[in-house]
């Protein structure tokens, strides 16, 4: 089969890219993030004696099981050309209501979060797609509101329940092979979520939107419903993630997430997922979730540099993927 | 976008959603401050409206910049770290006296703005990942540079914080002057009018000479600049500099003041008036739950609630 | 003429005639239904009945009633304002006729969406493609339809397989795991098709399908077209292509302000006699007397120096060799059908069309390719076509729209002279005749012609040298086209140097003192004087129709 279409060589006035260019620019922009993990690991494990051991690995990988369960539904949502920035609030408001409802057994304690932080994603979805308003906005909203409704419950942040259902702290805390629960769940919400956007017409409609919304409308598209899907589904993660880190921690802590929101769009978009939506994969967030995780523990082996080294480090690469995307993009562009 | 004869219930709702548009904001703030002078005790004592506008004053400073970003389109998330980076920056010039220490900050404001407007202007990239690299970085900076809480003596800025002029604090006098400052900008200056055009149609913009990249820049160097101002303000105040926790949120205070102040996200108009009564209105807020003994938490909800209403009202109607 | 093997003879229409209203014989509405196609007996796939469309302000269609029979390539023809795009998007669902009916397959229909036009097997391949740039070519191609395997998720393989196997059909032979756009136009307008058809499609429409191809590309576009007009598809094909159409089509339909102009068998129609009735005159008439507020006495120095010039401009697949220039006090007008390259050549000259080569000079001086603010420090002002996209700051008062360009001088060091502005506002108001409640109202508050006007004044207020008019007085009321017109006429006589763009052909002739002909992006020919007519324009235009690139 040929490689170069008939008349597909011919570009519309301008020189067309050359296959190979093109298939390597794409290469690196969905697999740069994968890249640089690999490229970072192995310059950790030489520099540093304590950074390549089995434990540092785990305690990186468990650590980072919570972003990376929030990042899928950031990543279907960013595909879309949205952007949810109620994560953070969703997550710790679906610690506390874990905590709080550990108190009747297990299965409140995993249903309670889900259903309310799952009811705040529908809410968002609808006034999103439905009424038309600004994701920015909406979800900006979302995050003052799931917030506020945080601190209602748990009496202005002052209570900290705990984890009384030991099953379900179990969940959290339990381990198989040296890494904890919360882990697979991420590792199998991923294989599964790679399924679905990959695989099913659900997740070509996301890339659809994502690429050219009229022109997925025309294709016959169910814009709308599909948008409400993604919010949904975005809020369910969130609370998920917020509810097994309340079971890790056996308590539902009051202070957590902040900002946790741009941590997530950062790993999404630093896994080469376009902002603009129509673009990236799950491979590339869980790349970007490990890489942001790897940086910290660099940072911590080197010790004498504080968590702010590593904001400073996080937002100069966060810049740099950007530019090198907007690069990457011109060259890819026909025109 | 002149319509044919529309129904008359439909033009009606037009021209309510026209009113609440230009004139919402300001009646929620008369209703607030009248329920506040019937209901509250105390409310119009001095005391209380100094602290209100104390407290409202670096918020409706950053806004200001806020207002000018979104007015071409763009939004700016940086401005928190920024506030952070100049209480750095000032504590750590100190030395020098109050007054370079200022403008050092005042300068590390401008040099973050001016990062992320090349980063918009000139390489493309949207203002909100742009702004979000900055927001992460740059606070991360000042906590580099200043580690932890530090308290500091110099009298000049110390006065500054806690002065007065005339019985104004001085921080709502610099307040007041910024938004005269501004609305001049907006209104009278050519780069003003050639910022609005270029929020409502770049493209428009561009085929008419207009400098867009130019102007753009220009528009987040001054959103860096003013949350400087509000971050050197504000350290002043507290006669402590702390990087970890100043700023945070206000990106989201100061999107709220614009949003409710009837500036539209789309871009090409800019209320400066009404971004001002959109700060005053979420403090007015704030402090009528407060003082009713509402919980904080009932302040954040109240105010998605509002951030949804407006910006639901005033949501362009539909496409083509 | 090209040949080709479409019906002939059986009922002919009536030759073209001068009076734009005339229609073809038709049944009245409420006896039987469709017209048999007379040659094949078959009826009509798709029907319009006496549509009636308007907008605010205009009326885009006023009861056309045309027949598109199964199994033909059915042209649709008219400039620019004529509602092509009017009737086709009421073809494809995008608008509901206010009067009229249409029929689809022999039932009156109303499509309530877009989607619902295409589920009934009505497609439409747009100009720009219309489908996920970033998404591979097969699921594009197959998107909502693709193969699944036993676990009910995607067959990646097959879905591949199967969109190799369709494309192969329309000549198309690539990697169908690329994103759509690393394809060139044609061959992404193949899969554009490729879907459309595939989606077990009655009727195609095509619009403008080979305005960015190859002519090898247009070759193997044509035979997919055949081979769909075989298998008993209608081919709706829009184009101002002359030479395809009468390669291609079977039947004609023509436009003109909104009013049908001729319907039947394109093998019956000369070229001449097609351009003719598109612009609106009997290329036999003569009879002139000024419509048009242009007097035709002004008086131009023969020998003195351009003011403009522009020199063989040249910028692939859009301008080949085009040079043009103005001398002072002259309106030279730019002939042409749609696409024939009189915008870009505007836009070159204004700087906003960046050139593969050739060059502008303004007195002298060569401009900056691609420059806008270049070309606007040397005098030079350009009213654009689409005066909503890239004129009209929707946002702002009518006021900040005229003296936007001119800032810089109406202010002093940065702060803006509110009296110098008043002064310019209420000049340019008054001589253009604004008409707006106030300065300060909504400038998207008024109607288009003021509009227009509002556009104009912000180029006079730069005291250009060159005035660039884009189509000045499309879209607007005859009252402010007069008034236009005659500010053209007394800009000119000021000294001003003018190029004139306009698709009403009577305006071009009665405003130009000169006319430079185009046709797909060349010069074609040069009217002065006494040849600047319309035939002559026409006769330019079909000439070299004839005889080919």
């Amino acid at each position: 089969m040929t490689d170069t279409a008939m008349i597909a060589s011919a570009g519309d006035g301008n020189a067309p890219v050359s296959p190979r260019s093109e298939r390597i620019s794409r290469l690196l922009q969905h697999h740069g993030a994968l890249m640089v993990l690999l490229v970072l690991v192995v310059v950790g494990s030489v520099a540093f004696d304590s950074f390549a051991t089995p434990g540092n690995a785990a305690s990186i990988i468990v650590s980072s099981s919570f972003l990376a369960i929030i990042a899928i539904g950031m990543t279907f949502v960013i595909i879309s050309g949205g952007i949810d920035l109620s994560v953070g609030s969703l997550y710790v408001l679906g610690g506390v209501l874990a905590a709080y409802g550990s108190q009747y057994g297990f299965a409140v304690a995993l249903l309670l979060p889900l259903a309310v932080c799952g009811a705040v994603g529908l809410v968002q979805g609808l006034l999103i797609a439905r009424a038309g308003m600004a994701p920015f906005i909406v979800t900006l909203a979302g995050l003052l509101g799931a917030r506020g409704l945080m601190l209602a419950i748990s009496d202005e942040g002052a209570t900290t329940y705990l984890v009384e259902d030991a099953a379900f702290a179990a969940l959290g805390q339990g381990s198989f092979l040296g890494l904890t629960y919360p882990v697979y769940i991420a590792i199998a919400l991923a294989l599964a979520g790679m399924v679905l956007l990959q695989r099913t017409g659900f997740g070509q409609n996301v890339y659809a939107i994502g690429g050219n919304e009229q022109a997925a409308a025309l294709m016959g598209v169910p814009v709308a419903r599909t948008k409400v899907w993604i919010y949904l589904m975005s809020g369910l993660l969130a609370g998920l993630a917020g509810a097994l880190n309340a079971a890790r921690l056996s308590s539902g802590v009051t202070i957590l997430g902040i900002g946790l929101e741009l941590d997530v769009i950062a790993a999404v978009v630093i896994g080469g997922t376009l902002l603009t939506g129509g673009a990236g994969g799950l491979t590339g967030t869980m790349a970007g979730v490990l890489l942001l995780g790897v940086i910290q523990s660099l940072i911590n082996q080197v010790g004498t540099l504080t968590s702010a080294f590593q904001q400073v480090v996080s937002g100069a690469f966060l810049a740099l993927v950007v530019i090198a995307q907007r690069l990457l993009g011109r060259a890819q562009r026909l025109s | 976008m002149a319509e044919a004869t529309a129904a008359s219930p439909r033009v009606d709702r037009a021209r309510l959603r026209g009113w609440l548009q230009e004139y919402g904001v300001y009646a929620a703030v008369a209703a607030l401050l009248l329920f506040n002078v019937l209901f509250t005790p105390h409310f119009v004592d001095a005391a209380n409206v100094r602290t209100q506008l104390v407290q409202v004053a670096p918020i409706v400073i950053v806004s200001l910049g806020m207002a000018l970003v979104i007015g071409t389109q763009g939004i700016d998330l940086s401005v928190g770290s920024v506030m952070a980076l100049a209480a750095a920056v000032v504590v750590l010039y100190l030395g020098y006296g109050a007054v370079p220490a200022i403008l050092m900050a005042l300068l590390a404001g401008a040099l973050v703005g001016a990062a992320g407007g090349s980063l918009v202007a000139y390489v493309g990239v949207q203002p909100i990942v742009a702004t979000l690299a900055l927001l992460v970085g740059m606070r991360g900076l000042a906590n580099v540079l200043v580690p932890q809480l530090k308290e500091f003596r110099n009298p000049d800025l110390i006065a500054l914080g806690s002065g007065s002029l005339a019985g104004v604090p001085f921080v709502v006098v610099a307040a007041v002057l910024l938004t005269a400052l501004v609305a001049f900008l907006v209104r009278r200056t050519t780069f003003g009018r050639q910022l609005v055009a270029i929020g409502g149609n770049r493209a428009a913009s561009e085929l008419s000479g207009l400098p867009v990249k130019r102007v753009l820049l220009t528009v987040y160097v001054i959103s860096g600049v003013l949350a400087a101002i509000a971050g050197v303000l504000a350290t002043a105040r507290l006669q402590a500099s702390d990087p970890t926790s100043l700023g945070l949120f206000i990106e989201l205070s100061a999107i709220t003041a614009v949003v409710v102040g009837g500036t539209p996200l789309s871009g090409g108009r800019v209320r400066v008036l009404g971004t001002v009564m959109g700060a005053l209105l979420m403090q007015l807020l704030s402090a009528t739950l407060i003082k009713h003994n509402l919980p904080q938490s009932w302040t954040q909800m109240v105010q998605a609630g509002i951030i949804l209403a407006a910006v639901y009202a005033t949501r362009e109607r539909g496409t083509r | 003429m090209g040949a080709f093997d479409g019906p002939s003879g059986g009922r002919s229409t009536t030759t073209p005639q001068p009076e734009p209203d005339e229609r073809r014989p038709s049944a009245p509405p409420d006896e039987k239904p469709g017209r048999r196609d007379p040659a094949t007996g078959r009826e009509p796939v798709l029907e319009a009945k006496d549509v009636s469309k308007r907008f605010p302000g205009v009326q885009a269609l006023d009861g056309v009633s045309l027949a598109v029979y199964p199994g033909e390539v059915h042209a649709l023809v008219g400039e620019n304002g004529a509602g092509k795009s009017t009737l086709i998007k009421v073809f494809t669902g995008v608008h509901r006729p206010d009067g009229g009916e249409l029929r689809y397959r022999g039932r009156p229909v109303a499509f309530a969406t877009p989607l619902d036009a295409q589920r009934s097997g009505i497609s439409t391949i747009y100009q720009e493609v219309n489908l996920v740039p970033m998404m591979s070519v097969s699921r594009n191609l197959l998107l909502g339809r693709e193969p699944r395997n036993r676990l009910g998720i995607i067959d990646v393989a097959r879905m591949d397989a199967e969109a190799e196997r369709i494309l192969a059909e329309y000549g198309v032979r690539t990697d169908v795991r690329r994103p759509l756009h690393t394809l060139g136009v044609g061959a992404q307008q193949m899969v554009a098709l490729a879907r459309a058809v595939s989606i077990d499609a009655k009727v195609v429409i095509m619009d403008e399908p080979t305005s960015s191809l190859e002519p090898r590309e247009v070759e193997t576009l044509f035979s997919v077209i055949r081979k769909l007009r075989d298998t008993g598809i209608a081919v709706i094909y829009v184009s101002h292509r002359m030479e395809e159409l009468y390669r291609i089509c079977d039947r004609v339909t023509v436009l003109r302000d909104g009013k049908l102009a001729h319907t039947g068998p394109l093998a019956e129609l000369e070229r001449l006699q097609l351009i003719a009735l598109m612009l609106g005159r009997d290329a036999a008439e003569i009879g002139r007397e000024g419509l048009t507020r242009f007097s035709r006495d002004r008086h131009v120095a023969a020998d003195a120096e351009p003011v403009v010039e522009a020199r063989r401009l040249r910028k692939k697949h859009v301008l080949r060799d085009v040079s043009v220039s103005v001398r002072p006090g002259e309106v030279v007008g730019l002939g042409g059908l749609l696409g024939a390259g009189r915008t870009e050549t505007a836009k070159a000259i204004a700087g906003a069309l960046p050139l593969d080569s050739g060059q502008v000079l303004v007195a002298g001086e060569p401009l900056r390719s691609g420059s806008t603010a270049s070309a606007i420090r040397a005098g030079v002002s350009m009213l654009p076509e689409d005066r909503k996209a890239e004129g009209i700051i929707p946002t702002l008062s009518v006021r900040e729209n005229i003296a936007l360009a001119a800032l810089p001088s109406l202010a002093r060091s940065g702060v803006v002279s509110e009296a110098r502005i008043d002064r310019i506002v209420d000049t340019f108001m008054r001589r253009l005749r604004i008409k707006a409640a106030s300065p300060h109202q909504k400038v998207s508050e008024l109607s288009g012609g003021n509009q227009q006007k509002v556009l104009l004044a912000r180029w006079l207020a730069l005291q250009p040298k060159v005035l660039l008019l884009d189509e000045p007085t499309r879209g607007i009321d005859v009252g402010a086209k007069a008034e236009v017109q005659g500010l053209i006429e007394e800009l000119a006589g000021n000294g001003l140097g003018v190029l004139l763009i306009s698709s009403d052909l009577e305006e071009l002739v009665e405003g130009s003192d000169r006319i430079v002909v185009l046709r797909d992006g060349a010069v074609v020919g040069e009217l002065t004087g006494d040849e600047v007519t319309e035939e002559r324009i026409m006769a330019s235009i079909a000439e070299h129709s004839r005889e080919g690139d």
